[in-house]
C-alpha cells in the first residue's frame, strides 16, 4: 500500500538541499524586482502605477468600500463629481437621462432602518452584463473593471435586461460637445467605468475623490498592504445581492 | 483583382487630388505644432495618408481592451493638433467641412461614424509633460488638470 512506503527523501543531506533552496530563492528574489519588461519599466511596479504603454494585468483587481454609515442621506457629491467628470447631462430630459451612480435608499423591512448609499456597476468578477452580450461589446478587463466597448455595442440592451443592479445607461438621444475622455453617443449602452482611464494612469475614480465624507475607498483588493485591503481585514463588509454570487468589487460596510 | 487595382489607384488620385486643391489654397489646414523637426506628423505624411486608419483603430481596442494610454497614435492627439478655425476664430467640429478630418474624408467619401461619441474639438488643454515614465505618453487629459478645469 502506498501509504506504508517510505516518505520520500531528498537526494542530498539536509544542510545543503536547504542550502540550494534558499540560494534559489533568493535568486528568483533579485530577478523579480530586477526583470526588466522595457526600459524604465519595473515588474514589481506593476500593482503600484501603470505605465501608459503597459497593459492592464490581472496582479491587481480594482474595488471600492462604501462606508454606508458615513454616507450622508440626501447627499448627492458622487453623483455631481460623476455628471461633471464624464459629462453627463441630465437637465433637460430627466426620464432618459443616463445614470452611471445612483443613490438608493435601502430599508430593513423588519426594523424600519434605512441605509442611504450610492449604487453603481458593481464590477462583478462574473458579470452578468458579459454573458448576456451578443457582440463582446460588453466586457471585463483583467484588472477586474467591468466595461463596454462602445465601437462594437449595438444597443440591443441585453445587458441592462441582465444587471441585478440596474446600474446600465441607455443613451437615447444624439450628444454633443462630450468630455474628451468620456466618449459618449447615442444608441449605445453606457455604465460606470470607475474612471478607468484616471485609474490607468494611477488616479481614482472621481466619485471617491468627490465624496465630501470620506465614506468612499478606492483601492486593489489583491494587495494585501493596500488601504482598502487592510479595511476589508479589520471591518465587516458586504456584497449587495451576494446570493447570487457574482462577486462584486464594490463592497458595502454598514449595511 | 484588376477591380481592387483601379479602385486603389483612384483613391490615390483622389487623395493627390486633394493635397494638390490643400496646396494650391493659401488657407489649407495647418496642424498646430510639429512633432520634431524632420518629422511634422506623428509618421511621415505620405505614411499618415495611407495608414492613419490603421494607427488609430489600432489604438483603440489597445486603449479599451488593455488600457495602454499611450498618445502618439490616440484619437484625441489627432484632434488636439489638427485644429482648423472658423473666420471668429474658434475651433471647428466635424461638421464643418473645414475640419481637417472631413475636409479630405469628404473629398475622398470617406464617412466616419467616431465623432458621434469622439468630440471633433481640442476642448481639453494639452500637456507637453510626461505623466508616468514614458516620455511617448502625453495624456490629452491630465489628471491633476480635470479638477481645475471643472472650477
Ligand atoms: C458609441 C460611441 C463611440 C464611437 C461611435 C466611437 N468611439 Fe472610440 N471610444 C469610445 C469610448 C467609450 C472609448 C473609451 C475611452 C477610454 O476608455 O478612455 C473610446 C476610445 C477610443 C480610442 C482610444 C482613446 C483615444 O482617444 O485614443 C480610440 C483611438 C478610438 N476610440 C477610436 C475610434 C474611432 C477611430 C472611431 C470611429 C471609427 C470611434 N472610436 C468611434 C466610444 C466611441
Ligand atoms: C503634433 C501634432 C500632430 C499630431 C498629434 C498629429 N498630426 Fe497629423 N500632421 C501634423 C502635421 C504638422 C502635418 C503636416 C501637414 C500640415 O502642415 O498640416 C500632418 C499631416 C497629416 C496628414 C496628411 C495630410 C495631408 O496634407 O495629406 C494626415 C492624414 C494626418 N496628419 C493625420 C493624423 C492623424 C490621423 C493623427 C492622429 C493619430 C495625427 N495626424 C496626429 C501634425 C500632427
Ligand atoms: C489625406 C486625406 C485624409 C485625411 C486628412 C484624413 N483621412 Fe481618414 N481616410 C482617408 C481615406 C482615403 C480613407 C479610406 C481608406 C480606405 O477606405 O481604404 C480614410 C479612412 C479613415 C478611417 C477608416 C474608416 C473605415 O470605415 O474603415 C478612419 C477611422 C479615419 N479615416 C479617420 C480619420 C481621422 C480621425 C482624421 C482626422 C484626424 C482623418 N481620418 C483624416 C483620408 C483622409
Amino acid at each position: 500500500m502506498s501509504n506504508t512506503e517510505q516518505p520520500q527523501t531528498c537526494q542530498c543531506d539536509g544542510d545543503s538541499c536547504d542550502n540550494q533552496r534558499r540560494n534559489f530563492i533568493s535568486k528568483t528574489a533579485a530577478i523579480a524586482a530586477g526583470t526588466v519588461v522595457a526600459p524604465g519599466i519595473f515588474l514589481h511596479q506593476v500593482a503600484q502605477a501603470k505605465n501608459a504603454a503597459e497593459a492592464a494585468t490581472d496582479a491587481v483587481r480594482w474595488g471600492i468600500l462604501v462606508d454606508t454609515t458615513k454616507c450622508a442621506d440626501g447627499c448627492t457629491d458622487c453623483i455631481k463629481a460623476c455628471d461633471e467628470r464624464n459629462g453627463l447631462t441630465k437637465e433637460n430630459r430627466p426620464e432618459i437621462a443616463a445614470h452611471w451612480i445612483r443613490k438608493v435608499t435601502l430599508r430593513d423591512k423588519a426594523t424600519q432602518k434605512e441605509n442611504s448609499l450610492p449604487l453603481m456597476c458593481q464590477h462583478c468578477e462574473h458579470p452578468p452584463c458579459v454573458d448576456v452580450c451578443p457582440t463582446g461589446a460588453s466586457f471585463k478587463r483583467p484588472d477586474g473593471i467591468v466595461l463596454v466597448d462602445k465601437h462594437i455595442c449595438i444597443g440591443c440592451r441585453y445587458c441592462m435586461m441582465a444587471c441585478p443592479y440596474k446600474a446600465r445607461s441607455f443613451v437615447h438621444e444624439a450628444i454633443t460637445d462630450q468630455k474628451a475622455h468620456a466618449p459618449r453617443g447615442k444608441g449605445t449602452v453606457e455604465s460606470c467605468t470607475m474612471c478607468v482611464d484616471q485609474v490607468d494612469q494611477g488616479g481614482q475614480p472621481s466619485c471617491v475623490t468627490g465624496c465630501q465624507h470620506g465614506a468612499m475607498l478606492f483601492g486593489d483588493l489583491k494587495d494585501p498592504e493596500s488601504a482598502i485591503a487592510k479595511k476589508l481585514k479589520e471591518i465587516n463588509s458586504v456584497q449587495l445581492r451576494a446570493d447570487l454570487s457574482l462577486n462584486p468589487g464594490i463592497r458595502y460596510h454598514g449595511l | 483583382m484588376q477591380k481592387m487595382l483601379l479602385g486603389l489607384a483612384a483613391g490615390l488620385l483622389l487623395i493627390a487630388g486633394w493635397a494638390g486643391a490643400q496646396a494650391a489654397d493659401a488657407s489649407g489646414i495647418k496642424a498646430i505644432k510639429q512633432v520634431s523637426e524632420t518629422e511634422k506628423c506623428v509618421a511621415p505624411k505620405e505614411e499618415m495618408r495611407r495608414t492613419h486608419m490603421q494607427k488609430i483603430l489600432h489604438q483603440r481596442d489597445e486603449t479599451m481592451y488593455k488600457g495602454v494610454r499611450t498618445t502618439r497614435h490616440s484619437l484625441q492627439s489627432c484632434v488636439n493638433c489638427h485644429v482648423a478655425k472658423d473666420d471668429k476664430g474658434q475651433a471647428v467640429d466635424i461638421n464643418n467641412p473645414k475640419h481637417f478630418c472631413s475636409s479630405c474624408h469628404k473629398y475622398t467619401a470617406v464617412s466616419i461614424d467616431c465623432f458621434q461619441c469622439h468630440n471633433s474639438k481640442p476642448t481639453d488643454p494639452v500637456v507637453t509633460q510626461p505623466i508616468v515614465g514614458n516620455p511617448d505618453f502625453i495624456h490629452p487629459v491630465p489628471l491633476k488638470s480635470s479638477a481645475e478645469v471643472s472650477q
